[in-house]
C-alpha cells in the first residue's frame, strides 16, 4: 500500500480552495458532506476530476509496468512454445487433446455446479437467518478453505478405498471376499474428483455470497416482501440478480482453482489439460509441447474471463450504505435444526472427515514426524506467505484502483489481464520464470565479473525473489479480484463529491477508499496468504537451494507413498491455514454489527 | 457508532504500509543467503530418488571423507532448473531413480563426462553411458505381483498379460509413469510398434479399473480384492514386507506372491537408478569421489539392505528378503536402445486410451 501513495499523483489542492475538514471525524465516507452539495456543483466537481484524471499517467505506468511483469512468463511460455516440439503437437492434437479438453470440461461443469450450489444455499441461510449455532456454522463453512485439494484427496482416498477401513467393514458385514463382488462408486474417477474438488472449493462463493448478502440494500428485500413476494420468491428474483456479480467473482476463482489443479487430480487419475501438460514435459521431454497444451489452458480462462465479465456487466453499483443491518428471520424448531444441519454437511465433508483421518495418522507417526526439519519448514512457509499476500495485495490495489481513476484503454483491460497468472499451471509458471531469469542472473553474472570483479550468483532465480514473484503472478487474480468487487461497491458519486470538497486524490484515497477497502483488503491478504501456503509446483521448482516449507515436505513424502509421516506437516499447513479464516470472518461480522454507513 | 480516535488511523496505515514491503525485504535477505557460494568441502546434489534413502549414504560417505552434501529433492524438473542455472547451478551431482532421466541429462548437455577407472571396475558397461556420462548405480526389475489365493500360475510373460484370462484382473499405476514408459519402450524393442500396441489394447481391456496410484496401492488392490495381479517394482515389496511403521503393510505384501516375467526366456526388464557429474559442478572432484563411493561394494550394500534393490554388479549380494526370491534373470537388451522407443511408448499409452481403462 505504500507504493499505492507514492504513485498517487500528487495533486495540489483543488481549485476553490481546499475544505478542511473539522468534523469530529474526517472520515467523508461516514459523515455527510460539511457544506451541501448541489447538483452544478457535483457536476463541476466531476469533470474537474475527469481532467485531472487524463493528466495523470502514474497510474497507467505503474499499471503498465506490472501488467508486463504478470505477462512476462506467459510470453515466455508462448515462446518455448513455439520452439521445436519434436512433431509433439500433431499427436497432441489428434489422440489427447480431444479427450483431455472434454474430460475437463466435465469436471470445470461438475464442480462449478456443485460449488455454486452449496455455497450459495449456504450463505443466504447464513446471511439472512437465525437459527441455533448460525454464528458457528458462519464461520465453520469457511473452514475447508484451508485443506489442500491434494491432501484432502489423499485422505478420501484413504477412507474410501477399496482396502481402507469403510469398505473392509461392509465386507466383513455383508461377507465379501473381494471388492468385485459389489458395486460402490469409484472415487478415481471425475465424479471422484468433482466431490473432493467441490467440498474445499466451495468456500469462495461461499465467501463472497454471504458478504454480497449481507450487504444488499435492506430496503430492496423488505419492500420485495412488503409487495408480497415470498422468502424463495425474492431471493431468486432480487438477491441473487443483485448477488450475481459476486457469484461469479467467487465461481470464477473456484474453476481457476480447479483447472490448475494437479495434486488432487492425478492423484485420481483424472488426466485433465495441466496434467496432461505436466507429463508431456516429463514424459515427452517436451517443454514445447507443455507449453502448447498450457496456451490451451490459457484459452479455457480467456474464455472464462469474458463469462465471468459478462455476468458483472449490468450488475449495479451498490452503495456501501445501510439503513440498518439485515433483517434477520427466526428459524425455530426443525427448520432451525434443518438449517443448521444443511449448513454442517459441507464443514463435515469439507474438513472434519478428512481432519480425523490426517489427525488420526499425525497421532501414530508424531515421533518420526517432529523435529527441526519440521520447525525449520513451518516458518519458511510463514515468511513467504506473508510476504506473497502483502506484494500481491498491493499489486492488486494499484491495478483495481487505476482503473477506477484513470480509466484508459490500458488500466480497464488490465483488471482481467493481471490474473492471467492464475490460469498457468504452477509447474508451467515456473518454468516461464526460471529460464529468463536464470538467463539475466548469468549475464549479469558474466558482466559484473568481467567488469567488477564481483559474482552476484544467481541473484533473482536462486533466491526467494523468484518464488514471491511467482506467488504475486500466481494469485494476483486472487487480490484484484476481491479489491475490483469492493472498489466497485463503491458509488462513483462519492468519488466526485470528495473531490469537490477539495480532497485530493491523495486523500481521497486515504480518507474515503481505503477505509471502505479496508475488508476487502483484508480478504484479499487472507486468500493470498492461504494460497500461498497450499502452493505447490511454483515453490518446488523455484525455491532456493535447501529450502523447504510445509508443502514441499508434504508433496515429498507423499510422493513416495510415505504420506503417513508427512501428516503432521499436512495438518500444520491446515492449521495455519485456518488462522486468517478466523480472521476473515471476525472482520465480516464487525461489518455485520457496526455498518460502515453511517446510520 | 464508535470512531477510533484520529490519530490512531495515519499510525495503523502507516504500519500496513511499512509491513508488506519491509517483510519482502526480509524474506528476501533470508532467501538470498543460500545462495552464498558454499565451502570447499561440501557437495551439492540434485536428487529425483527420496532424502531418506539418500541419507544413510550420504552419513557413510561423510564418515569416511569428512565432506558434507546438501541435497535438493524434487520429483520433477530438476533437469530444466539445472540447464536454465547454466554455468551458475550450484549442483554437483545429479542423481536419477530411472535410466530415462539420466538419457535426458546427457541430451540436454548439463553433463560431464567421468574418466575413471573405479567407476568402470565397478559397473558392468551396459549400465553405464559408453560416452561415461552418466552411471548406474541399482537395479530393480518390473515384476507381476500376483494373488497368493486367487492365481494359480507360479510364472508368467509380459505377453501373456494381454491373454483373456485376466480380463478384469490386473491393476497397474499410470502407463505414464516412467516405470512402465520403460517396460512398454522394452516391448517396442522386442517386439516392434504395431505388435505392441495389439499387446497394449488386449492389457488394457484386461485392466480391473482406470490406472491410478502408486506401485504400493497396486498391492493394497490385489489385497482388496479389486485384482488378483498387478505390476509393480521389487524394492517396494521389500519395503512393504520390513516396514515396521505400518504394519498394515505388511499384511498387505503378505497376500501376494512375486512373479518374475519371461524368467525362463528372455529375461525380466530391468530398470536403473542412476547418478551423473554435471557439466559446471563447482566441485568436481569432490563429486566424482561421491559418484566412485555410491559405486563402491560399501555403498552398494547400503542400497542393498535400506532400499532392497539389486546391486548394480552380481558381484554384490543383495538384501535378504530380495535374495529369497530367487536369482534375477535381467532382460540383456541394452538401455540405450529402450531409451530410442521411450517417446513412442508414451505416444502409445494415448494412443490406446490405456490411462482411460478397460473399455475405453
Amino acid at each position: 500500500m505504500g507504493t499505492c501513495r507514492d504513485v498517487l499523483p500528487r495533486t495540489g489542492p483543488v481549485p476553490g480552495g481546499r475544505l478542511r475538514s473539522a468534523g469530529p471525524s474526517g472520515r467523508i465516507g461516514s459523515h455527510g458532506p460539511r457544506r451541501p452539495p448541489t447538483p452544478s456543483r457535483l457536476l463541476a466537481g466531476l469533470r474537474r476530476w475527469r481532467a485531472r484524471r487524463r493528466i495523470s499517467p502514474g497510474w497507467t505506468i505503474a499499471t503498465a509496468l506490472i501488467l508486463l511483469v504478470i505477462l512476462f512468463p506467459l510470453a515466455s511460455i508462448l515462446v518455448i512454445a513455439l520452439g521445436p516440439a519434436g512433431g509433439v503437437w500433431r499427436h497432441l492434437a489428434t489422440t489427447i487433446l480431444p479427450a483431455t479438453v472434454g474430460r475437463t470440461l466435465i469436471l470445470l461443469g461438475g464442480v462449478g455446479v456443485v460449488t455454486l450450489v452449496i455455497g450459495t444455499a449456504t450463505a443466504w441461510l447464513v446471511a439472512l437467518y437465525r437459527f441455533p449455532g448460525r454464528d458457528l456454522v458462519g464461520w465453520l463453512l469457511l473452514v475447508p478453505l484451508a485443506m489442500p485439494t491434494y491432501i484432502i484427496a489423499y485422505c478420501y482416498m484413504d477412507l474410501l478405498d477399496a482396502a481402507g477401513p469403510i469398505q473392509t467393514f461392509v465386507r466383513w458385514l455383508l461377507g465379501f471376499e473381494t471388492r468385485r463382488q459389489y458395486w460402490v462408486p469409484e472415487l478415481r474417477s471425475i465424479g471422484g474428483a468433482v466431490f473432493v474438488l467441490s467440498a474445499v472449493l466451495y468456500p469462495y462463493v461461499y465467501m463472497s455470497a454471504r458478504a454480497s448478502f449481507m450487504q444488499q440494500s435492506v430496503g430492496t428485500l423488505e419492500v420485495a416482501r412488503t409487495l408480497g413476494r415470498s422468502a424463495l420468491a425474492t431471493f431468486f428474483e432480487i438477491a441473487l440478480p443483485l448477488a450475481r456479480p459476486a457469484l461469479a467473482a467467487g465461481l470464477a476463482l473456484v474453476l481457476m482453482e480447479c483447472l490448475n489443479d494437479i495434486g488432487a487430480t492425478e492423484y485420481l487419475g483424472v488426466r485433465t489439460l495441466t496434467v496432461t501438460a505436466y507429463q508431456t514435459w516429463l514424459q515427452r521431454s517436451s517443454l514445447a509441447g507443455a507449453a502448447q497444451i498450457a496456451s490451451v489452458m490459457l484459452l479455457f480462462v480467456l474464455v472464462l474471463f469474458w463469462l465471468e465479465h459478462q455476468t458483472r456487466r449490468g450488475g449495479t453499483h451498490e452503495n456501501a450504505r445501510r439503513i440498518r443491518t439485515v433483517p434477520e428471520r427466526d428459524l425455530t424448531g426443525w427448520r432451525g435444526h434443518g438449517a443448521l444441519a444443511v449448513c454442517l454437511m459441507p464443514f463435515l465433508i469439507g474438513f472434519v472427515l478428512p481432519m480425523t483421518v490426517l489427525a488420526s495418522t499425525a497421532l501414530r507417526h508424531l515421533g518420526d514426524a517432529l523435529g527441526g526439519a519440521f520447525l525449520e519448514a513451518a516458518v519458511s512457509s510463514l515468511v513467504l506467505a506473508l510476504a506473497a499476500a502483502f506484494v500481491t495485495a498491493l499489486v492488486a490495489l494499484v491495478v483495481a484502483y487505476a482503473r477506477r481513476v484513470a480509466p484508459n484503454g490500458l488500466t480497464r483491460p488490465a483488471v482481467a489481464l493481471a490474473g492471467v497468472g492464475y490460469a498457468l499451471p504452477g509447474t508451467v509458471l515456473a518454468i516461464g520464470l526460471l529460464v529468463p531469469l536464470a538467463a539475466f542472473d548469468n549475464r549479469l553474472d558474466l558482466l559484473m565479473s568481467s567488469r567488477l570483479g564481483i559474482s552476484t550468483g544467481l541473484l533473482l532465480s536462486g533466491s526467494v525473489f523468484a518464488v514471491i514473484l511467482a506467488y504475486a503472478i500466481r494469485f494476483a487474480a486472487v487480490a484484484v479480484g476481491a479489491i475490483d468487487s469492493g472498489l466497485r461497491r463503491i458509488s462513483p458519486s462519492l468519488d466526485a463529491a470528495a473531490r469537490t470538497l477539495g480532497e485530493s486524490a491523495v486523500t481521497t484515497f486515504r480518507r474515503l477508499h481505503f477505509p471502505l477497502l479496508k475488508p476487502t483488503i483484508g480478504v484479499a491478504l487472507v486468500l493470498v496468504f492461504v494460497d500461498t501456503m497450499k502452493e505447490l509446483p511454483a515453490t518446488l521448482l523455484l525455491r532456493p537451494f535447501g529450502l523447504q516449507t510445509l508443502a514441499t515436505r508434504v508433496y515429498e513424502l507423499a510422493a513416495l507413498e510415505r504420506f503417513e509421516e508427512a501428516a503432521l506437516s499436512a495438518l500444520l499447513i491446515v492449521l495455519v491455514g485456518l488462522v486468517p479464516v478466523i480472521l476473515v470472518d471476525r472482520a465480516v461480522i464487525r461489518r455485520r454489527q457496526t455498518p460502515v454507513a453511517p446510520q | 457508532m464508535t470512531t477510533p480516535p484520529r490519530s490512531r488511523r495515519p499510525l495503523r496505515a502507516l504500519l500496513l504500509r511499512k509491513l508488506g514491503p519491509a517483510l519482502a525485504g526480509l524474506a528476501l535477505a533470508a532467501g538470498l543467503a543460500p545462495t552464498i557460494p558454499a565451502a570447499a568441502a561440501e557437495i551439492n546434489v540434485y536428487s529425483y530418488r527420496e532424502p531418506s534413502l539418500i541419507e544413510p549414504l550420504i552419513d557413510a560417505f561423510r564418515k569416511q571423507t569428512g565432506i558434507d552434501i546438501t541435497v535438493v529433492y524434487a520429483k520433477d524438473g530438476l533437469i530444466e532448473r539445472i540447464a536454465a542455472e547454466d554455468r551458475l547451478s550450484p549442483a554437483d551431482v545429479l542423481l536419477t531413480n530411472e535410466f530415462g532421466l539420466l538419457i535426458e541429462a546427457k541430451r540436454a548437455g548439463i553433463t560431464q563426462p567421468v574418466e575413471s577407472e573405479a567407476l568402470w571396475a565397478d559397473i558392468p558397461a551396459g549400465l553405464r553411458d559408453p560416452e561415461n556420462h552418466w552411471f548406474g548405480l541399482t537395479r530393480r526389475a518390473r515384476i507381476v505381483y500376483a494373488s497368493k489365493a486367487r492365481v494359480a500360475e507360479e510364472a508368467i510373460t509380459y505377453e501373456d498379460l494381454a491373454d483373456p484370462k485376466w480380463k478384469g484382473r490386473i491393476c497397474v499405476r499410470s502407463g505414464q509413469h516412467t516405470y512402465n514408459i520403460a517396460l512398454i519402450a522394452s516391448m517396442i524393442a522386442h517386439h516392434g510398434r504395431e505388435a505392441t500396441k495389439t499387446w497394449l489394447t488386449a492389457v488394457r481391456d484386461n485392466l480391473a479399473r482406470r490406472p491410478a496410484g502408486g506401485d504400493r496401492d497396486q498391492v493394497k488392490a490385489i489385497y482388496a480384492g479389486e485384482c488378483d495381479i498387478a505390476l509393480g517394482n521389487t524394492y517396494y515389496m521389500g519395503a512393504m514386507l520390513t516396514n515396521t511403521k505400518e504394519p498394515e503393510q505388511k499384511v498387505w505384501a503378505d497376500s501376494v506372491k512375486l512373479l518374475f516375467p519371461n524368467a525362463d526366456e528372455r529375461g525380466t526388464h530391468v530398470n536403473i537408478s542412476g547418478a551423473a557429474l554435471l557439466k559446471f559442478a563447482p566441485h568436481r572432484d569432490e563429486a566424482i569421489r561421491l559418484l566412485e563411493f555410491l559405486a563402491s561394494p560399501e555403498a552398494q550394500s547400503i542400497y542393498a539392505s535400506v532400499n532392497n534393490e539389486y546391486p548394480i554388479d552380481d558381484a554384490n549380494p543383495p538384501s535378504e528378503p530380495v535374495a529369497s526370491w530367487g536369482t534375477l534373470k535381467p532382460d540383456p537388451l541394452p538401455l540405450a536402445e529402450i531409451a530410442d522407443h521411450r517417446k513412442e511408448a508414451s505416444e502409445l499409452v494415448d494412443e490406446v486410451g490405456f490411462d482411460e481403462g478397460p473399455g475405453s
